[in-house]
């Protein structure tokens, strides 16, 4: 199991400032009926970044530096709102793979664990220093490390939080219930075998 | 914790393994797919590269979008095309099988699984619907999922859960004339509430319950879950064995014989232990109508609304709400409210055995003037039996509407919908504010019965004064 596990994060990353930032600005409601997550990459804070005749806006995620970043700092209560998964499915799609922030919407945080994006909490103070490094030098680098519990760049350290079980979860690989579910494909057959209906009740 | 009822007797034959999290893994014999939860599940496990673990144990139908009148494609609904395509698309590539249209298998998923024999007792089986409990009738184990869950059963044919208690509903003595399966339910939803069931399987049993044919049963364990309960289900018997034997996918010959041995050894011991026991008596129950915003707000159809003072002070928030929504007063009478649709049709009450009941008052009378009345069956074999015996034509000259096979009005996903603040007399499962299409619609759960007689007399009616 422990090659699913996730131990560090490190790329470039983004700052979106603000509190309360809820997940209908994260994904407006209209990009819920699409059939699949896989193209939802395209709309984080769609209507922020751009006007209604589609004409780009200023906003972190359109910046050059934005592509290929892998993390995201933002600050508190991020993600409140609605429960959409889509949220969350929309920031990993685009290519984030952690939060670090001051606090979230609790069903956001649990949706990012369920796929497999720590939201961690840091302190504000710290926070505001990691989001300042970010803006300085959009080519800087971070380390998000769930080993040590710490966000690593430039001279900075800050520690960051997990709720305990989420972070063994990460650590062992254990978010992704179809990853388990899929590894014990050997022990599934011999249920299998021994079910009766699946040989059409024939003595096996 | 309960033990030797059917229901650890199917959990401790299908677990496969305890899981990290502490939850344990289930295999699912049989998993039901439709277009509206799978189309994520299937792009998840193209993402990871992932295949169908056992595509032989899943099938695919079309249900909930699916327009009951005009087939011609592409939709005139754009979203319900590209559902059905997605669906088309996914069930090729993985390998699953579809039973589309033009196979002449088609129809709501809890419908079809029944009637072409797949479902067996002693199985485990899922799919992305609240309404899987219906399947439980034929002595299985069946889960409604989520789309995440769904993907965990294509790429794995497992599910991880967390085990159930078991409460036994013991429905004794008799039924009287006219009372009918569906009220039956919503008596038991009214006396345990609506959250009663959380956190349990509802095994029903008694008199009442055994002496009900295939068809009862399934209507009884398919609103399981607007008791709150996650499966609901009936030890299997002869007439359960008689339901299935000669159906496409019932065993045969010595198959059949070493499967019936398999399927009896299933049943709840009789002295099998429950976590509670609730008896009820069949005596008791009247025709039933909803009034309110949930399934559990129902009287007898001459009963007197009640009054929201009568109720606890937790519930009482929801009954006024119900009483605004529905513009209704304490002390009124159901056989007042006019009504301007009838539906007859959705996983409850859509098979051959509704559709003969509501045929049955319908064949000779008209439908009132200015109601709009639809008969949906449930699958593409339940019409065809109804127009074999000429039920669509009891119906056309009665004035109902003869559709084809699809969830239909049930729900808002489809052409099928309330407008305004009409009122419904509906054999459905959900009364839910919007539920069918209009954010004013305002849903009467009932019989087949007595949505033919509220249609025939444009106001809610006790069914048995027109029989
Ligand atoms: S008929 Fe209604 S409840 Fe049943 S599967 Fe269709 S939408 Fe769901």
């Amino acid at each position: 199991m422990t090659d699913l596990g996730i131990r560090r994060i490190e790329g470039r990353a983004i700052t979106v400032r603000g509190n309360d930032i809820d997940t209908d600005r994260i994904i407006p409601a209209r990009f819920l009926k699409a059939l699949t997550f896989s193209e939802l990459g395209e709309y984080p804070f769609y209507d922020e970044r751009f006007d209604s005749e589609g004409r780009e806006r200023e906003h972190p995620f359109n910046r050059e530096s934005a592509r290929g970043a892998k993390i995201l700092f933002v600050n508190a209560n991020f993600g409140c709102g609605s429960s959409r998964e889509h949220a969350p499915q929309c920031l990993k799609r685009w290519g984030i793979d952690a939060v670090v922030g001051i606090s979230y919407g609790e069903i956001f945080a649990g949706n990012c664990e369920m796929i497999g994006v720590p939201a961690a909490r840091a302190e504000a103070q710290a926070l505001a220093k990691l989001q300042e490094a970010a803006e300085a030098d959009a080519s800087a680098e971070f380390c998000v490390d769930l080993e040590r519990m710490e966000v690593r760049g430039g001279n900075l350290r800050v520690p960051i939080e997990l709720p305990e079980n989420r972070r063994r979860a990460l650590l062992d690989g254990h978010w992704d219930s179809t990853g388990q579910l899929v590894a014990n494909a050997e022990q599934v057959r011999n249920v299998y075998e021994r079910l009766p209906y699946t040989r059409g009740y024939q003595e096996a | 914790m309960a033990s030797g009822t059917l229901y650890n007797k199917i959990w401790d034959s299908h677990v496969v393994e305890r899981l990290p999290t502490g939850q344990y893994q289930l295999f699912i014999g049989l998993h039901l797919t439709h277009e509206v939860t799978t189309p994520q599940a299937y792009d998840m496990l193209a993402e990871r590269g992932l295949r169908v673990a056992w595509p032989e144990r899943t099938v695919a139908t079309v249900d909930h979008i699916i327009p009951t009148d005009d087939l011609a494609r592409p939709y005139v609904d754009e979203q319900a095309e590209l559902m059905m395509q997605a669906l088309e698309k996914n069930t090729r590539s993985f390998g699953v099988r579809f039973l589309d249209f033009a196979s002449g298998r088609q129809g709501i998923v809890h419908v079809i699984g029944p009637e072409l024999g797949m479902v067996h007792p002693g199985m485990t089986v899922a799919c992305g619907d609240s309404h899987t409990a219906t399947h439980g009738a034929f002595g299985t184990l069946a889960f409604g999922i989520g789309t995440s869950q769904v993907r965990d059963v294509l790429a794995s044919q497992c599910l991880s859960l967390d085990p159930l208690r078991v409460r036994r509903i013991e429905m004794n003595g008799a039924l009287a004339p006219g009372v009918e399966p569906k009220d039956v339910i919503l008596h038991i939803i009214r006396r345990l509430g609506v959250k009663g069931g959380i956190g349990y399987a509802y095994e029903y049993a008694g008199s009442v319950i055994e002496g009900m044919s295939m068809e009862a049963r399934m209507t009884v364990c398919n609103m399981s879950i607007e008791g709150g309960a996650r499966a609901g289900y009936v030890n299997p018997d002869e007439t359960t064995f008689a339901y299935l034997e000669g159906r496409e996918h019932a065993p045969v010959g010595e198959a059949w014989d070493a499967a019936l041995t398999h399927w009896r050894s299933f049943a709840s011991d009789a002295d099998a232990s429950y976590d509670d026991v609730v008896e009820m008596r069949g005596e008791d129950i009247e025709p039933m109508v909803t009034w309110g915003i949930h399934p559990g707000q129902s009287v007898g159809v001459h009963e007197p609304l009640p009054d929201p003072e009568a109720f606890d002070e937790a519930e009482r928030p929801t009954v006024e709400r119900a009483y605004a929504h529905m513009g209704f007063r304490p002390g009124q009478k159901m056989t007042e409210v006019p009504i301007d649709v009838c539906f007859i049709g959705s996983c409850t009450n859509s098979r051959i055995s509704d559709l003969r009941t509501a045929a049955e008052l319908a064949r000779g009378r008209r439908v009132a003037e200015g109601v709009k009345a639809i008969v949906v069956p449930g699958s593409q074999a339940v019409k065809k039996q109804a127009e074999e015996e000429g039920l669509d034509r009891v119906f056309s000259e009665a004035g109902f509407e003869w559709r084809h096979a699809g969830c239909s009005m049930c729900l808002g996903m489809n052409t099928d919908k309330l407008v305004g603040d009409q009122v419904c007399a509906s054999t459905s499962n959900r009364n839910f504010i919007g539920r069918q299409g209009s954010p004013r619609g305002r849903t009467l759960l009932m019989s087949p019965s007595m949505a033919a007689a509220a249609a025939l007399e444009g106001r809610v009616s006790d069914a048995r004064t027109l029989a």
